[in-house]
């Protein structure tokens, strides 16, 4: 779709920079990122949407995508979160929150379902990350720092099991930095698996030829890449 | 062996012995056995090994009994969570031990313990330090990681409906870890929501044979 321009590690040359579309006039917020991520799962798949700020995609699935989401605690074709009278203890997702079941839901134990997980037979899970390297390496289970209690839960089987793995973070941490590294200096939780990034700031396919810029928003692609050049 | 019905859960966790390996179902609170928790913490077994996908929540079940200082060494994927506070002290005062799996390679681990594999290779954790010290091997192109068994002495398990044969039927997202537990320990025990008389439950619809289970107590609650 876009042009082909290398960056964060690999850098090929600029020519092409100029050529990749800004496609919003600034970074977007967490409700867009999730937006863009439902608009390219292609219909029909079956989805994993991880904890957390992943979860936003399901919002914006359009109606009669025929996607079917799974949950790693169990069940497909998982609906949105409960309200109300519909909050069951029983039925929650893999972030414990209560939700709701949609007709042609199927409920499996765990072992079932990661089996489902790692036997490829989910098409797409979006997971968000510390850190992802330019070839696809995925670190989103631990800082490395020592007081920190380490949890990895599903992420690891999904990051290894799901067909696609999709990313969405922000693409700078806090302290100006990119989280999108030529190599990936937390621990790992899954090697070369990460196929799109979706940022606050652009979009890019990885792979073993690096990070392939898509598109960007609110900034130019040569000012994003002297940005990334510079964290 | 014929599954008992028991009369409460203290009976239903009689017998668990200092130093068990103790599988406890659940997925946060969903399908969680808190009054055979409950009855073991009273019960007195200590020194003990859990299994079980997180390291509990808030000050009940899994919390209470890792706060009554019965547990050494916690087995799971997940323990830090906004409500694993109990958890979280005990760990960084270095009073539990921490072995963090996959959760999918946790439940398997469970299913090949219940079904007689020796050991699996599994492309889980490649390349991580959680795969650190492990045998790999490629098979067809790929790394994998072998990993063995786990077993445990005893098994707590939360099902919606038992029948008196023990034959298990579970609710929605809380039957999570149930199933592959109820295989992999040598002393099953099910806390269930309504016990029915033998004929009532739907063959088609059992999800955990009566095979698997050894004791079966009703907690209506």
């Amino acid at each position: 779709m876009s042009t082909r321009t290398l960056v964060a590690g690999v850098l090929a040359g600029p020519a092409d920079l100029d050529a990749v579309p800004t496609t919003a006039p600034g970074p977007l917020d967490k409700h867009a990122m999730a937006a863009l991520v439902a608009r390219d799962i292609p219909a029909g798949s079956f989805v994993n949407l991880g904890i957390g700020q992943p979860t936003l995609v399901a919002d914006h699935l359009p109606a009669g995508s025929g996607v079917v989401l799974h949950t790693e605690n169990g069940m497909l074709n998982m609906g949105p979160a409960a309200l109300g009278d519909e909050v069951d203890p029983d039925l929650t997702n893999a972030g414990k929150v209560p939700v709701t079941e949609l007709p042609g839901a199927a409920y499996f134990h765990h072992a079932d379902s990661f089996a489902m997980m790692r036997g490829g037979h989910l098409d797409v899970c979006v997971l968000g990350a510390f850190q992802v390297s330019a070839r696809g390496d995925l670190a989103n289970w631990h800082t490395g720092a020592p007081d920190a209690i380490p949890a990895v839960g599903g992420a690891m089987d999904l990051a290894t099991g799901a067909r696609q793995v999709f990313v969405m973070m922000t693409l700078f941490a806090k302290d100006g930095t990119s989280k999108l590294v030529p190599s990936c200096t937390y621990p790992l939780t899954g090697l070369a698996c990460v196929s799109r990034l979706y940022t606050d700031q652009a979009v890019f396919d990885l792979g073993p030829d690096g990070a392939v810029l898509r598109e960007t928003f609110g900034c130019s692609a040569r000012e994003l890449v002297e940005r990334l050049g510079r964290g | 062996m014929t599954t008992v019905l028991c009369a409460d859960p203290d009976e239903a966790v009689a017998g668990v012995g200092d130093g068990s390996t103790v599988l406890v179902g659940g997925f946060g609170m969903a399908g969680m056995p808190v009054a055979l928790i409950d009855a073991l913490i009273r019960q007195g077994a200590t020194d003990l090994t859990v299994v079980s996908n997180n390291a509990g929540n808030g000050d009940t079940g899994l919390a209470a009994l890792l706060a009554a200082g019965r547990v050494r060494k916690v087995v799971c994927s997940f323990p830090r969570q906004a409500d694993s506070w109990v958890f979280d002290g005990l760990y960084r005062q270095g009073r539990v031990e921490l072995e963090l799996v996959p959760q999918g390679t946790l439940a398997e681990r469970m299913r090949a313990a219940g079904a007689g594999i020796g050991a699996f290779y599994c492309p889980t954790g490649v390349g991580t330090p959680l795969a650190e010290g492990k045998e790999t091997r490629e098979i067809d192109g790929r790394s994998h990681v072998l990993e063995y068994p786990l077993r445990g002495d005893v098994a707590l398990i939360g099902a919606y409906r038992a029948d008196r044969m023990g034959n298990l039927v579970y609710r929605k997202t809380a039957r999570n870890f149930g199933p592959v537990m109820a295989t992999a320990a040598t002393t099953v025990v099910a806390q269930v929501r309504e016990v029915v008389d033998v004929g009532a439950l739907d063959p088609e619809a059992v999800v955990t044979p009566g095979i698997y289970v050894d004791r079966v107590v009703e907690v209506t609650s």
